[in-house]
């Protein structure tokens, strides 16, 4: 079994756009419409929907931005929610960047590339990383990172353009896919113990800290939920 | 027009929050134990946000979805739930499923 080569370095970022624009753009395009129409309920401008998904890149961190701006909580609050979430992006750009990594390209372009990294491109790359020559792994990764980010901010433009044109009835269902694209996600998602565990933790923290304080939920429920199960799972691992 | 100058400055520390852990990673790759307490912690922190954000829009949401009775949003999460299943794990049919639940019980509301 030989890797997968390009004869140039334009070719491989084809290459890797193409690979993009097939299952993974649908997936992450259905859920970025939602999170368009759900920002343009929100009050945002179009433009900010759209520097909104480049510049934090993560479906999570974005929900949270509007759901905290929404019910006014401060600014600081919203910034360490939002920042707290990527937490998750520490850990896979760490295993993704020893397989990328390749003598042409050094830090100037490994930083920048690291934007692209989310969970649909990190889970790509390291699974199709290995069948293709290590020399074109960079600008292949760069290539389905940019088609999945260019499709998600057309369709969140999209999902703003589109909810604010239909229906009131219409809108609704718009303005829910994003909430059931990660109630779907989340479930579908809860395979390993830990991730069932925090999951659980989380869904009945989420609303009880929200009756108590809306400004304070998002953090105080992932804080108490996410260490109640962390303790959960180490008590468990001890016992078994 | 300076909740939109707000919202600006927002969205801008929130992608440099999220990406401070993203450049992080470079700098930090091969010296870190990825299978250190911390990162088991993190990820359930993580986690428990994001499912008790989700929870909490579909059991008490703001805006139009307020609007909704709360069997409707759950009715059509279980529709969701089971298209997702009964395409074998198609998360577009879910998300559609979903949606169109919601869309249509509150059509049958409305005309009822």
């Amino acid at each position: 079994m030989s890797a997968t080569s390009f004869p140039s370095e334009s070719a491989a970022f084809r290459g890797g756009a193409r690979e993009a624009l097939g299952v993974p753009a649908a997936v992450l395009g259905a859920g970025f419409v939602g999170y368009g129409s759900l920002a343009g309920e929100h009050g945002y401008s179009i433009a900010q929907v759209v520097v909104a998904t480049a510049a934090i890149w993560a479906l999570p961190g974005q929900l949270i931005l509007i759901e905290m701006n929404a019910v006014g909580a401060s600014a600081l609050a919203i910034i360490a929610a939002v920042a707290m979430s990527g937490a998750r992006f520490l850990p896979m750009t760490m295993t993704l960047t020893p397989v990328l990594r390749d003598a042409r390209y050094g830090p100037g372009t490994l930083y920048p590339a690291a934007q692209l990294v989310s969970m649909t491109t990190w889970a790509a790359a390291m699974q199709g990383s290995p069948g293709i020559a290590a020399a074109w792994r960079v600008p292949y990764f760069v290539g389905f990172g940019a088609a999945c980010l260019a499709t998600s901010a057309i369709c969140a433009a999209a999902g703003f353009l589109l909810a604010g044109a239909l229906p009131p009835l219409v809108r609704l269902g718009f303005v829910f896919l994003a909430p059931v694209y990660f109630f779907v996600i989340l479930i579908g998602d809860a395979r390993t113990r830990l991730a069932a565990v925090a999951l659980g933790c989380g869904a009945i923290a989420g609303p009880l800290f929200h009756l108590v304080s809306p400004q304070w939920s998002v953090l105080g429920a992932g804080f108490a939920g996410g260490t109640l199960a962390y303790f959960l799972q180490r008590m468990h691992g001890r016992a078994s | 027009m300076d909740a939109q100058a707000d919202l600006w400055w927002l969205i801008g520390a929130c992608g440099l929050g999220t990406y401070l852990w993203r450049g992080l990673g470079i700098a930090l790759s091969g010296r870190l134990s990825l299978d250190s307490e911390w990162f088991r912690w993190t990820a359930c922190v993580a986690y428990a946000m994001v499912a008790g954000l989700i929870m909490r829009i579909i059991l008490m949401p703001t805006g139009m979805l307020a609007a909704t009775p709360l069997e409707d949003r759950l009715l059509a999460c279980a529709a969701a739930l089971v298209a997702f299943y009964a395409t074998r794990r198609n998360l577009f049919a879910g998300v559609v499923a979903g949606a169109g639940t919601l869309v249509a019980l509150s059509y049958l509301r409305a005309a009822l």
